[in-house]
């Protein structure tokens, strides 16, 4: 057979192009790789192979697993982008990629009607986040951003601000944890940079992401928070290695009164600890001020388009089906993740997802500070990281939290800079 | 370059042309070990001298030694070099110990010592990276083991502090590699004839006298590649302290900083520059020892 096709085919074609085999340009349909971390409820290929059906054989879509760990999601992916690797079409990309890879020209830049897409309905805040420069590189598929998780069998009423939150604790004497991530990782810079956004301020200037903001009195109050959490009696004594899963794993059995923490703990609490998820209070992220909203943290996946994708259009298409509203919904149904698209936050169905507490959602969202885009973003997370940790070495007394905002504040400019070791 | 050196022997052709035939041999191999270490070496440090960042792909250039500067000037690097060289000496020192009562003690077992030298292998030949994972959990706090045993306080925070982060790390290295050194001084005492331990009871000395006047000495050939070995492996040392702290807490490595500089933040330039100093350090250490051990390397011996 393969003998007799070469033999046609050579006969027929000479002088032309193409012959066979490959996918390009015999009309069947483009196989799309996207890389994205396995999400474990297996949503994301029951809507990848919708798009596939639907595309009338313009694509199929196959999917490359990136470990779940976001920092190695990213060291595995900008290997791959940086020898040129033509393999990845479409890309999950976490919300904090888009300056590093819009700049290093890895991804393609919506535009058009593209971009209009991509952005329709969304929430301003999520959209900023795959914008660098006034452009378009990624379009949202879902969003993320903690609440408050409390107890409501010890808490009669939710604290609205920190301090609230501290003296509740402190009354409660036992099993009084407050639980947050404050390990040496990506999810300590979420919460410190929810943190200096509740307080008024930012990490970066608004109109110049080269260089630093942290206004003194507001990062002070904001860390002094942090600190205070870090050396009072309500802290986990394994508080400077704490993550989302260890916030949840002392929240399911029983240590802790308070966790801040994204929407998965309520599925989980409902799994593992039935007798924890029946006293389970949810609350928005607390305030640092009690007069001004807190701006809780955001999460969440944006798709892209690889610069070296020899399939671009196919990919801006697949992408174009994949965020459909319809899909988002599914994806929050069995994934529970938010959808991006604030609409969607009236339908019933989301309601189901999060039973009483999809406003809550709505509202953190839509309150949310996106952490700083900027090509330099590795290396600001890393001197942060650096810097705070673990914060219950910083004493907590004004003096001590006042030279550790201005350590902060050139440590940030430094890494802004991309100069020094991190 | 040698025969202006060496007083001219008259060589003959069979010998010449045995000389040769030993070059062509050698040559796929020698190419092959240029092509996989010598290029590499040699990019990392031009590329030490260049501003080289993906992530700013219009940015760069020459920057001549730029980036030694940042290193060398940077409090992170020494800080980094101290973690490395502390728990390089600690637990080698423990490792040497360890690995060499097992030794003696495999060396004179009379039973199942095939079962035994195998057994003790075990540690060593699990990944690297799957033994820090089991060291990890057993010291978690909350699901760990370690804090259910007595004498040790129920919250203890292991990887939360500094001294105790270390003491974890370096008790999963002492673990993994000791038998590395037993199995490389056991294959040094197996070499000492006995009729040198047979002469000196004859003539009094007691076992701690055999130990010393006969035993050390003999084995310091063996004694110095397992200690070479583990010394330029231990000031490398990565993947426990990835697994168990990523560095925080000051348990940083070199190597994790090299990491930090290139994988993280694709800085290519300052990243080698990092690499290149690891690897002069490596060489310094290693130097060291050759001096230190004197005539004991072995392949010097017919010097």
């Amino acid at each position: 057979m393969l003998l007799v096709a070469f033999l046609v085919c050579g006969a027929l074609t000479v002088g032309l192009v193409a012959c066979g085999g490959s996918d390009d340009s015999d009309g069947g349909p483009v196989e799309l790789s996207w890389f994205i971390f396995n999400e474990p409820s297996g949503v994301l290929p029951k809507i990848a192979e919708k798009c596939s059906d639907s595309a009338n054989g313009e694509y199929t879509i196959k999917f490359e697993y990136l470990p779940s760990d976001a920092d190695q999601q990213r060291e595995q992916l900008v290997r791959r982008l940086g020898a040129e690797d033509d393999s990845i079409d479409i890309m999950g990309m976490d919300v904090i990629w888009t300056g590093e890879f819009a700049n290093a020209g890895w991804v393609e830049e919506w535009t058009g009607a593209d971009e209009q897409a991509a952005t329709k309905g969304v929430f301003p805040s999520v959209a900023e986040t795959a914008r660098f420069e006034d452009k378009l590189w990624a379009a949202p598929i879902w969003s993320n951003t903690q609440l408050l998780w409390y107890r409501k069998d010890r808490i009669p009423k939710p604290p609205k601000t920190w301090n609230e939150m501290f003296e509740q604790a402190e009354k409660l004497g036992e099993d009084n944890l407050i639980e947050v991530q404050a390990n040496r990782y990506e999810g300590l810079v979420v919460w410190f940079n929810a943190m200096v956004e509740s307080a008024g301020t930012s990490i970066v200037q608004a109109d110049d992401a080269g260089e630093v903001a942290l206004d003194q009195a507001q990062t002070e109050k904001a860390l002094g928070l942090m600190v205070e959490l870090a050396n009072g009696p309500y802290a986990d004594s394994a508080q400077s290695t704490s993550t989302e899963d260890t916030a949840r794993l002392a929240f399911e059995d029983g240590s802790a009164s308070f966790m801040l923490n994204y929407p998965f703990v309520y599925p989980s609490a409902k799994d593992n600890a039935p007798e924890v998820f029946k006293q389970l209070g949810v609350a928005p992220y607390p305030r640092v001020d009690a007069d001004r909203p807190a701006a809780p943290p955001l999460g969440g996946i944006n798709l892209g388009v690889s610069s070296y994708s020899k399939h671009q259009e196919e990919a801006f298409d697949a992408i174009k089906c994949l965020i459909q509203p319809q899909n988002q919904i599914e994806i929050a149904k069995a994934g529970g993740l938010p959808p991006v698209q604030e609409g969607l936050y009236d339908e019933k169905q989301i309601d189901d997802v999060y039973p009483g507490f999809a406003q809550l959602i709505r509202q953190a969202i839509d309150n949310a500070a996106p952490r700083p885009v900027t090509p330099a973003y590795q290396d600001l997370s890393l001197a942060i990281q650096r810097t705070i940790h673990p914060l219950d070495s910083i004493a907590d007394d004004e003096a001590a939290i006042q030279q550790k905002v201005e350590e902060l504040r050139d440590n940030v400019q430094t890494a802004l800079n991309v100069e020094g070791l991190l | 370059m040698e025969a202006a050196s060496v007083p001219k022997k008259k060589t003959s052709d069979r010998t010449k042309s045995e000389h040769k035939l030993a070059w062509m041999l050698c040559a796929p191999a020698v190419i092959a070990m240029l092509l996989v270490t010598a290029y590499p070496i040699l990019y990392a440090f031009v590329l030490s001298l260049q501003r080289v960042d993906l992530r700013f792909p219009d940015e760069g250039g020459f920057v001549g030694l730029g980036n030694y500067v940042d290193v060398l000037t940077s409090s992170l690097w020494w800080q980094d070099v101290a973690n490395t060289l502390g728990l390089t000496v600690v637990s080698v020192s423990i490792e040497f110990v360890l690995g060499m009562g097992i030794a003696l003690l495999m060396h004179r077992a009379i039973f199942g010592r095939g079962t035994i030298r195998t057994s003790v292998l075990i540690p060593y030949g699990i990944v690297t990276v799957v033994a820090a994972f089991s060291w990890q959990f057993a010291f978690q706090p909350d699901t760990g083991f370690v804090n259910q045993l007595p004498f040790v306080a129920d919250d203890m925070d292991w990887f939360g502090e500094r001294f105790s982060a270390f003491a974890v790390i370096t008790m999963a290295e002492v673990w993994k590699t000791t038998p590395f050194i037993a199995l490389l001084l056991l294959a040094g005492l197996t070499t000492i004839d006995d009729g040198l331990y047979e002469a000196a009871r004859v003539d009094g000395a007691n076992a701690i006298q055999r130990f010393y006047r006969i035993t050390l000495p003999l084995m310091k050939p063996a004694i110095l590649v397992a200690l070479l070995f583990r010394t330029l492996d231990a000031f490398r040392v990565f993947d426990s302290i990835f697994i168990m702290t990523r560095g925080s807490v000051d348990t940083e490595s070199v190597s994790i900083l090299g990491y930090n500089q290139l994988i993280s933040r694709l800085n290519l330039g300052l990243g080698s520059a990092v690499s290149v100093l690891i690897f002069i350090a490596v060489l310094g250490i290693a130097f060291l020892f050759v001096k230190g051990f004197g005539t004991a390397v072995p392949g010097r011996e017919e010097d």
